[in-house]
């Protein structure tokens, strides 16, 4: 019987939440890691249950956790993240040059082809590898040379990078995206890279439309369709239909453009999902009523999806790397809060069901689609 | 016969209740201390010591003997007490909430 397994990473530890495919009765394993920062967790899509987890604390570090169970037992493996040569400088806040420090890894992205081959977007900005299976890792340098890294700046969170994306049909292209950085794409497979954030416009940096510079939140793409590319910006939510090399703004009707997490739906890839939040200084959603926006039409038109949400007295976030969609025919979309609630919708945003509602404050969701 | 005490995350990470005892030969020092540790846990590589500096990392202290050898430096001999097993070396997590 086919089903589901969800990795939820909080503040304070890990949980994996299963089901099969109705999704409503669930089973809650965790915490993993009790006590640690799980930033990030995901499955390889080529053995699923080869599982990798970013675990971090402020007092001992960055550690990275494996599974080859799906989950049930975990062994720690490689945590020495070194930038190749001398790192160098990105800009701080306030512009002043500021030595770039490893701090922790925000997202794992494991290969769509080898298990033991996974990517890790860490803070301060750049793009590790590891081709055995996490047990050492290399940096991809050309990303962190580019000649703009140097002023490069960090958004509210720090110099993430925080959104990696391969194409499935070509192995020498990738996405990645860094707040405060923008959007940018290798064709060389990571040995150079290009920005890609033509049509972004950001108040806030010198000059708006900027080649870098801006605070791209989370881009999200249809393994179909490579080059489409979603993207929550700080403000506007963007849509490229030239694999980055151009955006357009497709907010629409939307009640504010503010967000972090987007998703495609698995089988439709004009069908897009948002969570509109009030503004860059009040991280809730507007009127304390949690809305999921979905446009079927790649943006522009978008509709409130409310049942079974919060409507009244609602005043969490949903973080960038919270939000995910599985593939079962009744295209599932979850997502969790920092309030510690993990939604699930079972028909592709209809309604919604809480899996759990009293977790630490979820920092990531991912779904595993089981056979 | 060094006695080591880590605060209870390390202690789960590298798997051993109570306290950690080495046998080192030689100067005992800090460093000598944290390298036998990693050598006999690598799972804690980078947990006290930055990966890229090979300094202890800032939340985290080192007492002996009620004295705070946090500052001291690495190379410097630890209290006799601590040399002679009589007082274990205490690696403790600042106190910060969160």
């Amino acid at each position: 019987m086919s089903g589901v397994r969800v990795l939820v990473g909080t503040r304070k530890g890990a949980f994996i939440l299963t089901s099969d495919e109705k999704r409503e009765q669930w089973n809650v394993d965790g915490p993993h890691f009790g006590g640690w920062e799980l930033y990030h967790l995901k499955g390889s899509p080529a053995d699923p249950n080869r599982l990798y987890a970013s675990q971090s604390s402020g007092w001992f570090g960055q550690l990275i956790q494996r599974s080859d169970d799906g989950g049930k037992t975990w062994e720690a493996v490689g945590n020495d993240f070194a930038y190749d040569g001398v790192p160098g400088t990105h800009q701080w806040y306030d512009g002043t040059p500021h030595p770039w420090e490893f701090r922790r890894v925000w997202h794992l992205e494991p290969s769509l082809e080898d298990p033991d081959v996974v990517y890790a977007g860490v803070e301060d900005a750049a793009l590790f590898l590891s081709a055995d299976g996490g047990r050492s890792w290399e940096e991809l340098p050309g990303l962190r040379r580019h000649e703009s890294g140097s002023a490069w700046q960090p958004g509210a969170g720090g110099l993430c990078l925080h959104t990696i994306l391969g194409d499935p049909t070509n192995p020498d292209r990738m996405f990645v995206a860094i707040s405060a950085a923008g959007a940018f794409r290798t064709d060389d497979a990571g040995k150079t890279w290009k920005p890609i954030n033509r049509g972004l416009r950001s108040e806030g940096i010198p000059d708006p439309t900027a080649e870098v510079g801006h605070c791209v939140h989370r881009i999200a793409m249809h393994s179909a369709r490579p080059n489409v590319l979603f993207m929550q910006k700080h403000w506007d939510v963007m849509r490229s239909d030239d694999a980055g090399e151009t955006w357009q703004e497709v907010s629409g009707n939307l009640p504010t453009d503010f967000g972090f997490a987007i998703d495609v739906h698995a089988h439709e890839p004009e069908t897009i999902y948002v969570v509109p939040i009030k503004s860059d200084s009040e991280h809730y959603p507007l009127d304390g009523s949690l809305r999921v926006y979905r446009s079927r039409s790649g943006g522009h038109e978008w509709e409130p999806l409310t049942n079974g949400l919060p409507q009244q007295d609602c005043y969490v976030n949903v973080l960038r790397d919270a939000m995910a969609v599985d593939s079962l025919d009744s295209c599932g979309i979850y997502f969790g809060t920092t309030g510690g609630q993990v939604y699930v919708s079972p028909d592709s945003g209809d309604s919604w069901k809480t899996i759990v509602h009293d977790l630490p404050p979820v920092l990531s969701v991912e779904v595993q689609t089981l056979p | 016969m060094i006695r080591v005490v880590l605060p209870p995350h390390l202690r789960a990470l590298a798997q051993v209740d109570g306290e950690v005892v080495l046998d080192l030969s030689g100067r005992v020092t800090l460093r000598s201390v944290l390298d036998a540790l990693e050598a006999r846990y690598p799972v804690l590589s980078g947990t006290i010591r930055d990966h890229a500096t090979r300094q202890r990392r800032p939340f985290l202290r080192f007492f002996a003997c009620k004295e705070d050898l946090s500052h001291e430096s690495l190379d410097v001999e630890l209290p006799k007490a601590v040399i002679m097993g009589h007082e274990p070396l205490l690696v403790v997590g600042a106190m910060a909430g969160g």
